[in-house]
């Protein structure tokens, strides 16, 4: 028993250096791949293996709700700081504008070796670009990571621009490129799966004074991906 | 204390490898007194709104088979899989290529749920991951990967990958009422026609009845994006 415990001690001191030995500087660059999608302010997050700002397949938390529906990292900020997360919010200064990109320098992620990246797309009800912790790679050098656009199962995507961002308010808060109609009926009041899962993409339509959507099947649907990432390990 | 007991476990781990190996005698070659299997979890969780999969075929194997191939005819066995759901003709053509083990999984996985099967094989230098399902809401879309390397996968590891969509090419996307075995429709599933390209591409997506395609039976529920699932692997022996 003696023996196991020397054992065990001699191994923390161990354990501690390499911890700090693994501690990072990073550059994240976020471009928005998209040709009418704009991401609302992002959340760039540097965090430990068992923080998740979000999962596919699970449901999602109030605070992820609050960004998918109405772009607000406030939420998500409080509790990874909790968690000793190392974050940069709102790198763009504001919205992220379709093919634009926003840099994040010099984010020092102490001994967070996971990063997770999200932000609403608008016009979308609860859809979202995100990153789920990513392990950050020790080895320096130029890493490049596409992102998809998820849905966080939240709320209907009913395509209605009215404002509706508060968590639980059916609607799109805002359309920032204007290029929408008003006036839809609403593509629909249910989600079949209301666990975060891969956006199905708005539907819209070409009626500006009407149809069913507010926003355009010309210009607010996309593919994935919809982010490129590149992270530069120092 | 602790030691000991992660002996009794490895011990039982090496007794359930046994009796796995032994009730697998169609694919073991194997003498029960060398049970060198490989063990791994695989969990398929599905990520679309409104697909449910058809039950996952799983497979393991070497080099010399492979599910599927872009530009390539499907067999036999993946047009009931892509076109009705059903998986055995296509598990049937993996045993017959002398895979090293074959399962499926034990249902439907709706949307937002998960599928795990469990698979212990000879232990192999080259093996190999083969999934497939069906999106239950087209015409003969099924998502999967094929010739996934497992031969880096040390005890203990995991791989995660996300996965596309196909079309296999046996039936025409006509999205009519009749053609589509899920619940979107409740309609027919394989049928021995070909009625289509009839080679194995990437799917193009859903057009449904919201997009100006009124004869279809899907709705704006029914769309999708890529990727459709997410697959994890784990080597537990």
């Amino acid at each position: 028993m003696k023996t196991k415990s020397i054992l065990t001690l001699s191994a923390l001191p161990f354990l501690f250096a390499s911890h700090f030995a693994t501690a990072q500087t990073v550059d994240v660059e976020v471009t928005n791949l998209t040709q009418g999608i704009f991401f609302t302010p992002l959340l760039v997050s540097a965090h430990d293996s068992s923080t998740h700002l979000f999962e596919a397949g699970r449901s999602a938390t109030a605070e992820l709700q609050a960004m998918a529906e109405g772009g607000d990292i406030s939420g998500l900020v409080t509790a990874t700081t909790a968690l000793g997360a190392v974050n940069s919010e709102n790198p763009a200064g504001g919205l992220l504008a379709p093919s634009s990109s926003a840099q994040v320098s010099d984010l020092d992620t102490g001994s967070n070796m996971h990063l997770s990246i999200v932000a609403m797309l608008l016009p979308t009800n609860d859809g979202f670009v995100g990153l789920d912790g990513w392990e950050i790679p020790e080895e320096a050098g130029t890493y490049t990571i596409f992102l998809n656009g998820y849905d966080a199962g939240t709320e209907a995507n009913d395509e209605v621009v009215n404002g509706g961002g508060a968590s639980g308010a059916l609607g799109i808060p805002a359309n920032p490129g204007g290029n929408g109609g008003t006036g839809a009926s609403g593509v629909t009041t249910t989600e079949t799966n209301q666990t975060i899962h891969i956006h199905r993409g708005n539907v819209g339509d070409t009626d500006a004074a009407g149809g069913v959507s507010d926003v355009d099947s010309r210009i607010h649907r996309w593919l994935n991906p919809v982010a490129k990432v590149v992270v530069t390990v120092k | 204390m602790k030691l000991k007991s992660i002996v009794n476990i490895g011990a039982v781990a090496l007794v359930a490898g046994l009796i796995v190996g032994c009730s697998d005698s169609s694919n073991s070659s194997n003498s029960p007194d060398t049970p060198e299997m490989n063990d791994y979890e695989v969990t398929l969780t599905n990520l679309s709104n409104n697909q449910p999969l058809s039950p996952i075929a799983v497979v393991v194997h070497e080099a010399s088979y492979i599910g599927w191939a872009i530009g390539a005819t499907s067999t036999a066995g993946l047009e009931q899989l892509a076109e009705g759901g059903d998986n055995s003709s296509f598990l049937e053509e993996a045993r017959t290529a002398n895979v090293l083990g074959s399962e499926s999984g034990e249902g439907v996985v709706l949307p937002g749920s998960s599928s795990l099967v469990d698979l212990t094989v000879n232990r192999g230098s080259d093996l190999q991951l083969t999934v497939a399902a069906m999106l239950v809401n087209t015409n003969d879309a099924f998502t999967g990967s094929t010739g996934i390397d497992l031969s880096s996968l040390s005890i203990g590891d995991e791989l995660k990958v996300r996965l596309p969509i196909y079309d296999a090419g046996t039936e025409g996307n006509n999205e009519l009422v009749g053609t589509i075995p899920g619940p979107a429709d409740g309609g027919e599933g394989f049928n021995s026609e070909r009625d289509d390209v009839n080679v194995v591409s990437r799917h193009s997506g859903v057009v449904s009845n919201v997009d100006g395609y009124a004869d279809s039976v899907l709705e704006q529920s029914h769309r999708f994006d890529s990727p459709i699932a997410q697959l994890v692997v784990r080597r537990v022996n």
